[in-house]
């Protein structure tokens, strides 16, 4: 619906114009994961890719984090191209990625201590971005100490540290009971709130993306293709009882299920 | 080391009747409460199959000469460590009585062969990491070392005997360098492996974060596959005991292997079952150091989780 020019690409966050992903590309197991992908995301924005598992959408993540490279098709970000990782756009796993031999502090400063950062500034900043997320009492710990929720607020704070303009999420939720969840989402509202980051947020949760988007992208079953873009105009946090958004889960999910139907119907015709 | 084998020897006369076996479950139910069970059932483990060694010595069932059971051969074991002799009493001009006590050379064997083994554990332990962390990290050297490891690993040691000793002859060169060369090569295939099984998120992190390729091999791949690679060498420590015997068989001064040759030779079935349980006291011995020091230098890894488990 708020499908902007592909001109504008250059001033926003992150744009993706004509992305194709082909695993494996030229051999015989050659297996495409996304089909001509354009996508703007604008400062500050927080944008959500719904999609059935293996659609394809954390592909999309690695390729704008510069993990992977396009098999075509152009990614920039804040008017550069994307060649590689870079500082400025964090990624937050689903499954806990903290070194298990460093402590809470220690990880949470790493990106600092590759360029080579003092220990008292990197302890500073670690504790100012740990009180960010409301874990200051967790400094010392280790992360085999903490719960998953807690895991992933450091895992937040870790990118946070790096002072991202872009944060890419990669269904970090999906590991945790739906309590937590839900809490988190909330929690992970605040911190965009402060850190005037933007947001790309992967995940297969309907609710959650109703709960945090500005603008939830849905993709097709692999390959992946956006089928539909929804704008949510609406204040958080956000009352998902409420009649605008039953309608609107409604609609993603009929969206959603046709992919699935679909996806199902490819595995069994491959089985 | 010595006295203590000496005292477990106690253990076979569990045979001999209840009221021992009461009083020794006395005596060592203090240590077994410090020490956690584990250790009782370590030594039920050896009282009963010292116990039935010696009950099928009582109701004559093995041949004395042969298999003479513990309490045999443990008791005489003054007698027998006059067998330890690491005097050079075959070089010109050394008194043929000259040397240390029988109990002194004992001590001295153990101490060289332990010597010996601990030599060419840290050597292959760090060459292979070495070696493995290469051939990750520069994509030549793999091509071209890889291929030339993978034929080599599965040479037995012994086929290295000779090579060993012609290249360093006679003396602890060999016996090191059959160390070495029985634990390299698996060690090196041991690391890429483990290399290639890191956690590809830990890897994606550091990369996002700025890490340079070097960066990512010290900070990352290093820490994470110390915990294998710790149980690797714990493993390969007792691949170290026994190619260390065989290279002392042949062609070093002294040893617990040249003791076991020697007691083949001489027919001496005592000294060799005296001399097996001291290399097991000693690899028993070796495998508790390095658990400790996994526990030390592994503090994040959960208890239960470093491989083998701490049993």
């Amino acid at each position: 619906m708020a499908d902007t020019p592909r001109l504008n690409g250059l001033a926003s966050a992150v744009s993706c114009v004509g992305v194709s992903k082909i695993w494996n590309a030229g051999s015989k197991r050659a297996q495409e994961a996304l089909i001509d992908i354009d996508l703007e995301i604008e400062t500050g924005e927080f944008v959500v890719l719904l999609g059935p598992s293996g659609c394809g959408k954390s592909t999309l993540l690695y390729l704008i984090a510069g993990l992977e490279k396009p098999t075509s098709g152009v990614i920039n970000s804040h008017s550069e191209l994307v060649n590689g990782p870079a500082p400025e756009r964090s990624l937050i796993f689903q499954e806990t990625s903290l070194f298990p031999w460093l402590n809470v502090w220690q990880n949470v400063s790493f990106g600092l201590s590759l360029c080579g950062v003092p220990t008292e500034t990197r302890k500073e900043t670690a504790r100012k971005v740990l009180g960010r997320v409301g874990l200051s009492d967790a400094f010392e710990k280790r992360p085999d100490e903490l719960s998953g929720g807690m895991r992933q607020r450091v895992a937040v704070a870790r990118a946070l540290a790096m002072q991202p303009k872009v944060l890419l999420m990669d269904e970090p939720f999906a590991a945790l009971d739906v309590q937590t969840r839900v809490k988190m989402q909330g929690f992970l509202l605040d911190v965009w709130d402060v850190s005037k980051a933007s947001v790309l947020f992967v995940t297969h949760h309907i609710d959650e993306a109703i709960a945090l988007a500005d603008r939830v992208v849905v993709f097709t079953a692999r390959p992946g293709r956006i089928k539909a873009v929804l704008s949510i105009d609406l204040p958080r946090p956000r009352d998902l009882t409420s009649p605008a958004l039953l309608a609107l889960r409604v609609e993603l999910t009929s969206l959603l299920r046709d992919e699935v139907d679909r996806a199902f119907a490819e595995q069994e015709s491959l089985s | 080391m010595t006295v203590r084998s000496a005292k477990n020897g106690g253990d076979p006369k569990v045979a001999d009747g209840p009221d021992f076996a009461a009083s020794l479950f006395g005596q060592t139910f203090e240590f077994i409460g410090q020490h956690g069970p584990k250790l009782g059932w370590g030594l039920l483990s050896v009282g009963l199959f010292a116990g039935l060694w010696e009950l099928l010595w009582y109701v004559g069932l093995v041949d004395q000469r042969l298999l003479p059971p513990p309490h045999i051969f443990l008791g005489d074991f003054a007698g027998q460590a006059k067998n330890f002799n690491t005097a050079k009493r075959w070089e010109i001009g050394v008194d043929p009585n000259s040397g240390p006590t029988p109990e002194m050379a004992v001590i001295i064997t153990m101490a060289s062969s332990t010597l010996r083994v601990l030599a060419g554990l840290a050597i292959a332990a760090i060459t292979s990491l070495c070696m493995g962390i290469l051939i990750r990290y520069h994509g030549v050297i793999g091509k071209l070392v890889l291929p030339m490891v993978t034929l080599l690993a599965p040479v037995s040691p012994v086929a290295w005997l000779p090579v060993a000793i012609f290249l360093f002859g006679i003396g602890n060169g060999p016996a090191i360098f059959m160390v070495f060369i029985a634990l390299f090569f698996t060690m090196t295939l041991a690391t890429i492996t483990q290399i290639d099984s890191v956690n590809r998120n830990y890897i994606n992190v550091a990369r996002t974060m700025g890490a340079s390729k070097r960066q990512i091999y010290t900070r990352v791949i290093l820490p994470a596959i110390l915990p294998g690679l710790l149980v690797v060498l714990r493993l390969n420590l007792f691949a170290a005991w026994m190619v260390v015997l065989v290279a002392e068989a042949i062609g070093v001064g002294y040893g617990l292997g040249q003791i076991i040759s020697m007691a083949r030779n001489t027919f001496n079935p005592g000294l060799v079952y005296l001399t097996m349980v001291i290399i097991g006291l000693l690899g028993f011995t070796f495998d508790f150091g390095l658990r400790l020091l996994q526990r030390r230098v592994l503090f994040w890894i959960p208890k239960g989780q470093g491989g083998l488990g701490s049993g």
